[in-house]
């Protein structure tokens, strides 16, 4: 499979997924109006890596901010990755805020409680 | 006629303003906003915090008028620009105050009147309650709209949402919308 390499813009994070490491990076600001069009092809690109994936696949979180269009297709996303967990090949959440952006905490707990995955908060203090 | 766009515009425009805005709401006027808000706020005082808040309220805001705006407004008098919405931000003592307003067909005001009361029923966890349900149980629109602008909004402001509707016509309302951060 090929990896993803996509750039990120104002409105949008860049997302890196190598699928030889399993390493997923989703990094930046995810606003856009219209986010389906947005996440798709990451989306599509998991329904291919499910059937393969590696060992221990490793998703890190770094958003300043994310609308709530995104919220919903992060869900997806997350979705995606549980299913690949529940079939017996390990995944881990780090979902990465800044020093007390308490919001961004508390987004990456709403999403614990919805996901069965293992979530480690980190706080990125400067 | 009782509602007077231009009065309220007026008004709405009084106070310590850091952005006031009338006109069609595209996704490059979104743009620029954020960025001119974002930099405004990086040059003010306000904590690292705060801005975040204001700026992810913005976003939403926003949003919500590009998604739920009609393009045109059939009946209605004023020479508007095609989807026409008001965007005020000011700074009221220690808060900081986002007021939008937009031409609302009256069919839709019953929904919003009942949503907004319901979310300002809440308490801080049953709002976030409200919103991981939404999250996990409604299918985003064609448009990308998901059901969760408002709800965001109260949960980030902390405060209750504060609207009027101002009828216009028979067809139309204008809805304003106050969040105060």
């Amino acid at each position: 499979m090929e990896p993803i390499n996509i750039e990120g813009t104002p409105k949008t994070p860049s997302i890196k997924f190598d699928p030889e490491n399993g390493i997923l990076e989703i990094r930046g600001r995810s606003i856009p109006e219209n986010s389906i069009e947005f996440y798709k092809p990451l989306v599509d690109w998991l329904d291919n890596y499910a059937k393969a994936p590696v060992t221990k696949t490793q998703v890190n979180i770094h958003l300043e901010y994310f609308n709530t269009s995104s919220s919903k297709c992060i869900l997806d996303v997350f979705k995606k990755l549980e299913a690949i967990h529940k079939a017996k090949h390990d995944v881990v959440i780090n979902w990465y805020y800044e020093e007390d952006d308490e919001d961004m905490l508390e987004a990456g707990e709403d999403y614990e409680s919805i996901i069965r995955i293992p979530f480690k908060m980190f706080e990125i203090v400067d | 006629m009782s509602f007077n766009l231009s009065e309220y515009y007026a008004n709405l425009s009084k106070g310590d303003i850091l952005l006031a805005y009338k006109g069609s709401i595209t996704s490059d006027l979104i743009n620029d906003i954020l960025e001119a808000v974002e930099k405004r706020l990086e040059e003010s005082n306000a904590e690292s915090r705060l801005r975040k808040k204001i700026y992810n309220v913005l976003v939403e805001s926003l949003q919500n008028l590009f998604h739920h705006i009609e393009t045109v407004h059939e009946g209605i008098n004023e020479d508007l620009d095609p989807k026409f919405g008001v965007l005020v931000i000011e700074r009221e003592n220690d808060f900081y105050k986002v007021t939008t307003g937009n031409f609302v067909n009256a069919k839709r005001i019953k929904f919003l009147k009942e949503k907004i009361d319901k979310i300002n029923s809440l308490t801080r966890d049953e709002l976030k309650d409200m919103y991981k349900f939404i999250l996990n149980h409604q299918k985003l629109s064609a448009k990308g709209g998901g059901g969760l602008g408002l709800v965001d909004i109260a949960r980030k402001s902390g405060n209750k949402l504060e609207y009027q509707f101002y009828v216009y016509n028979d067809t139309y309302s204008f809805f304003n919308l106050t969040i105060r951060i």
